[in-house]
């Protein structure tokens, strides 16, 4: 169970399930249970690739009414989050933000401004400050 | 040729509906191992059996879409190929057909199918964030767009499709993973073109024989 459901959640989306668990793992040891946390990674049938459905159910899962960032590795994984995002609905769409971040350290950090209690926009910043451009 | 139509009435929108979706499973099927070499080369590999994973949960339902009314239909079928195909190419096929779906009305479809379909080519370009000349599936969808809006037969156009997938071969990747190889995408065909020229052709073959176009 994550606590801290007042606080933005963190959403990992990988196209290796390892890579996922391994950088929701990093997060979970930075920040403990005060910050809602989902990872999922591999296409429907379980190999490399990702999965609309399942990141639908990470959004559900790591739901805060503070907003969740949602941290990509390649193409397919934005584009599919973007596409569980336009079906989640207009009024929770808007408090969900794809990071331009890396994966790992985007992750991380974003967790760790999460977990002290800052809004979306803070927290979608500050990960995205380690990204040139 | 002499090609004798039946009255439009003779087409049963569902079993056509049917036809038309066994028959876009069954060319996906018999070109995976194909659009799985072309994707190699340029990609991860997957995108065959990816197109195959999507095209047998759509044939999975087929029963189902058929007794829909044609812009739902589209609609399911979009969010089918979403939730199964994975990849970038599962977001991209299933905005196509999603915004099929939300720009049909009632009217007459032979009038309103072209502009619908242009207005969903420019939704896949958006969620792609891409363009013409990209090599993406963007280079079939845009010119059968153009083919369609001037009222090509779909027999005609049948036997263009290939050669729009056919030009991606001399382009560059700027989209997607084949972008990472630069110029050495250069040679070969994008995997994404060749996968829609293809089920681009079997429907238009499929409503030919149909006598529906």
């Amino acid at each position: 169970m994550t606590g801290g459901r007042e606080n933005v959640g963190i959403v990992i989306v990988s196209h290796s399930p390892l890579v996922a668990k391994g950088a929701a793992d990093m997060v979970r040891q930075m920040v403990g249970d005060s910050v809602p946390l989902a990872w999922c990674g591999g296409n429907p049938a379980g190999g490399l690739g990702t999965d609309t459905g399942a990141i639908l159910k990470a959004i559900e899962e790591a739901w805060s009414e503070a907003g969740v960032a949602v941290f990509v590795d390649l193409g397919g994984a934005e584009t599919n989050s973007e596409m569980a995002i336009e079906m989640i609905g207009k009024g929770r769409a808007a408090r969900i933000a794809i990071c331009n971040a890396p994966i790992v350290e985007g992750a991380v950090i974003a967790a760790a401004e999460a977990s002290g209690g800052a809004s979306l926009a803070k927290v979608v910043a500050t990960a995205q400050e380690l990204s040139p451009s | 040729m002499i090609v004798v139509r039946e009255p439009r009435s003779a087409v049963d929108p569902s079993a056509l509906m049917c036809r038309v979706i066994e028959a876009c499973r069954d060319a996906i099927v018999a070109r995976e191992a194909y659009l799985c070499d072309l994707d190699c080369a340029i990609g991860d590999g997957d995108h065959g059996t990816n197109m195959r994973r999507g095209l047998d949960a759509l044939a999975a339902e087929r029963q189902r879409l058929a007794g829909m009314p044609l812009a739902e239909a589209m609609s399911a079928a979009g969010t089918i190929l979403v939730m199964s195909i994975g990849g970038a190419a599962g977001p991209l096929y299933g905005t196509l057909l999603l915004e099929i779906g939300r720009g049909l009305s009632t009217g007459r479809l032979e009038t309103e199918f072209p502009e619908v379909f242009q207005h969903a080519v420019a939704a896949v370009a958006q969620r792609g964030r891409s363009s013409l000349g990209e090599k993406t599936l963007l280079d079939v969808l845009y010119p059968l767009s153009g083919e369609l809006i001037k009222h090509v037969p779909l027999q005609l156009l049948a036997e263009k499709i290939q050669g729009f997938a056919d030009m991606t071969i001399d382009m560059q990747a700027m989209r997607g993973r084949a972008s990472f190889l630069g110029g050495r995408s250069i040679g070969h065909m994008d995997p994404g073109a060749a996968s829609c020229a293809l089920l681009a052709a079997t429907v238009c073959h499929e409503l030919t024989k149909a006598g529906a176009a």
